[in-house]
């Protein structure tokens, strides 16, 4: 059911505070669960209507990059590390060798020119809050030498094998400021072709 | 960390030998919805009393410390449930902690338990775990289990952890498995071994009598993984009880030796970097340098298809107890089959067999309590129990059901857990008339896996009869 928009959470930082405002619970009776069998009771329900707050912290610059179509990843510049270099896509703020925060880069360009997928999976189930139609195509993408690991995503079109050239697209109108604002699709896919929202 | 210095491949070392002296278990099953989860605690930890002829009353005087193991609070919305189950089984004021590591909480809390007692801090520890998901409609579960996957990468994708897991699969099945049918169907006779030897076993949550033919026609749940490649999910709790020498024979007769290790790797299997491949003591230098020749694509280690903190685990645990080749040196193994195809994995990061090769321990029949080959005991019997596919996946309690299955074997006592019409009745269970024993015959050294996920957590656990030790103390 969806929400107007009087009935949300919303979250400001104000001088370095959290500053909320809207509804972050919304409050429900429990219903008890009865055995129809024996007429007894066996519990009750529990619902819970809450929101959540998150901070991405070091990562936000990933997040906020996917909306104006770009692909960014992290990479250790330090002298002293013996994988300097790596390029870390899942982004990380800190290289895992030598704990040194890493050097947010632009991989979009490397990523069109070079993604292919690296595993996958079909599945046409999923869990409650899920939005992406089913069935849903898992990919995992590889980039180069460079980028020493594979991220996660999903193949918005066609379908998905191991090797295939991929390019990413970016959910630039109306961004989510998540993972869902990322996909790939097939190497010579057009514009036209793409899901509502999303550019190259 | 992709490079290990020498201080980190240290063989840990316990300081003071530790035994099993008891286990116990509920019984398992999808939901149990008129029972609150201590009751399921206190049957384990009856059936661990009545095991050595005590009362739970008896019984609990000798423990010190307590080790839970319970992963998924958010399903029960209560936090602090090891405080809850501690005051219900009234071992309060002891000192106790809440251990969690997902698939391989159940280990984890018996890791935690040896090294209390190793160390001397306790003479006697309880290392318990439970866990329910059955509170919780299927898509709200899927979604509570996906947020065992990262919370901004992987879970608003679908929040489904078998999406995430799956793609290891895959990649195995097109790479080692090399798409083949006689693979798919490879795969498939674990089920088949699995849910049959579930049969025997009044804990068991999903036995039956099944073909290759009903997985392969099984609903698919993500290709090529069909509902019958897949484990269950449920309900319930087992435990054990370890103890320093004095404290264990006081307990029982004669108390096992236990060892137990644990390795780990990145929650994203996303963030495996290619590493060298670490070595077992059945391994030689040099082993698998064309293994990405012999499978291509299969020259990334860990990669998608092999499990880093199995490898770990088993290192550092069968150098603790010398066990060199597991499949001379051990008689029984319960392994984590959360899927067919990752119970082959498994195979090859402990060493069963070597990689690329896990296939032919089912294919050879050592893999059976009896080699349906050559009509003899098989060379290491696997999830006699029936395993994550057959018997349950109550994931807090998993760990502890295995290492107390692998216990039965070794005092020679399954039959008397497995076989009485009395237990059978009180689970509300049908004995099947051709019921047969699953004891694996003069056994005496022993293995557990409890693994997490897509391998996160991995805690290897051996238990040897003490007259049948490989290393000296």
């Amino acid at each position: 059911m969806v929400k107007k928009d009087d009935e949300k959470g919303y979250v400001d930082i104000i001088n370095g505070r959290y500053k909320p405002r809207g509804i972050f619970h919304i409050s429900e009776a429990n219903q008890p669960i009865f055995n129809k069998d024996t007429g007894k009771l066996a519990g009750v329900t529990n619902p819970r209507d809450m929101t959540y707050i998150h901070s991405y912290g070091g990562e936000a610059i990933f997040f906020e990059s996917l909306g104006k179509g770009k692909l960014m990843a992290s990479r250790c510049d330090n002298d002293n590390c013996e994988t300097k270099g790596s390029i870390y896509e899942p982004f990380r703020i800190f290289c895992p060798d030598c704990l040194r925060r890493a050097t947010p880069i632009d991989i979009s360009d490397k990523a069109r020119k070079k993604a292919k997928i690296h595993s996958f999976i079909v599945t046409h189930r999923s869990g409650a809050f899920n939005s992406l139609s089913l069935p849903i195509k898992f990919i995992n993408v590889e980039f180069d030498e460079e980028v020493v690991t594979i991220l996660m995503s999903v193949l918005a079109l066609g379908e998905p094998e191991i090797g295939k050239r991929i390019i990413p697209i970016f959910r630039t109108k109306a961004p989510t400021y998540t993972i869902m604002d990322l996909m790939f699709v097939p190497e010579g896919t057009s514009e036209s072709e793409l899901p509502e929202g999303f550019t190259f | 960390m992709i490079k290990f210095s020498d201080k980190q491949l240290k063989i840990p070392k316990l300081m003071r030998p530790v035994y099993l002296a008891t286990v116990g278990m509920s019984k398992f099953d999808r939901a149990f919805p008129e029972t609150r989860t201590e009751e399921l605690c206190i049957d384990a930890l009856t059936a661990a009393a009545d095991f050595v002829n005590m009362t739970p009353k008896d019984l609990k005087k000798y423990i010190h410390t307590c080790y839970y193991g319970h992963f998924a609070d958010h399903f029960g919305d209560q936090l602090l449930g090891e405080a809850v189950i501690h005051d219900r089984l009234g071992l309060d004021p002891l000192g106790n902690i809440g251990v969690k590591t997902g698939g391989a909480t159940g280990g984890s809390a018996m890791w935690e338990a040896v090294k209390a007692v190793a160390s001397g801090y306790s003479d006697c520890a309880l290392a318990l775990g439970w866990e329910r998901m059955d509170e919780v409609p299927t898509d709200e579960g899927n979604h509570l289990i996906s947020a065992a996957a990262d919370k901004d990468w992987e879970t608003p994708l679908g929040h489904i952890y078998t999406g995430y897991y799956a793609v290891m699969a895959q990649r195995y099945w097109k790479i080692f498995g090399k798409e083949e049918e006689s693979f798919r169907n490879t795969m498939a006779e674990i089920a088949v071994k699995n849910r049959g030897y579930a049969r025997m076993n009044p804990h068991a949550q999903g036995p039956m009598k099944i073909t290759v033919e009903d997985v392969l026609n099984s609903p698919i749940v993500a290709y090529p993984l069909r509902a019958l490649d897949c484990c269950l999910m449920s309900v319930g709790s087992a435990c054990g009880i370890v103890c320093d020498e004095n404290t264990a024979y006081e307990i029982v007769d004669k108390p096992l030796r236990i060892y137990i290790a644990a390795g780990s790797h990145t929650l994203r299997v996303a963030d495996r970097r290619n590493m060298k491949i670490p070595l077992l003591p059945n391994e030689t230098k040099g082993q698998y340098d064309d293994l990405g020749k012999k499978f291509p694509g299969g020259d990334r280690y860990p990669g998608f298809t092999s499990f880093l903190a199995a490898r770990m685990s088993a290192y550092y645990a069968y150098n603790m107890s010398g066990v060199i080749d597991p499949c001379e040196d051990l008689d029984v193994v319960e392994l984590h089959d959360a899927f067919t195809i990752s119970d082959i994995q498994t195979y090859e990061d402990i060493g069963i067999r070597p990689y690329g090769e896990g296939r032919t321990y089912i294919e050879s029949g050592d893999a059976y309590v009896i080699n349906p080959i050559t009509k003899k005991p098989g060379k290491l019997p696997s999830n006699p129990c029936g395993g994550l596919i057959g018997c349950m996946h109550a994931v807090g309690a998993t760990g502890l059901m295995q290492i107390a299955e692998i216990g039965y074997h070794i005092w020679n006592r399954w039959d008397e857990i497995h076989e009485p019409e009395e237990k059978w009745k009180a689970f509300g269970r049908e004995k099947p008339k051709d019921w047969e024993s699953l004891q694996v015959k003069g056994a005496k050294r022993g293995l557990a896996i409890s693994h997490a996920g897509v391998g996160s957590h991995v805690t290897c656990t051996i238990l040897m009869d003490p007259n049948n030790l490989i290393k000296e103390d």
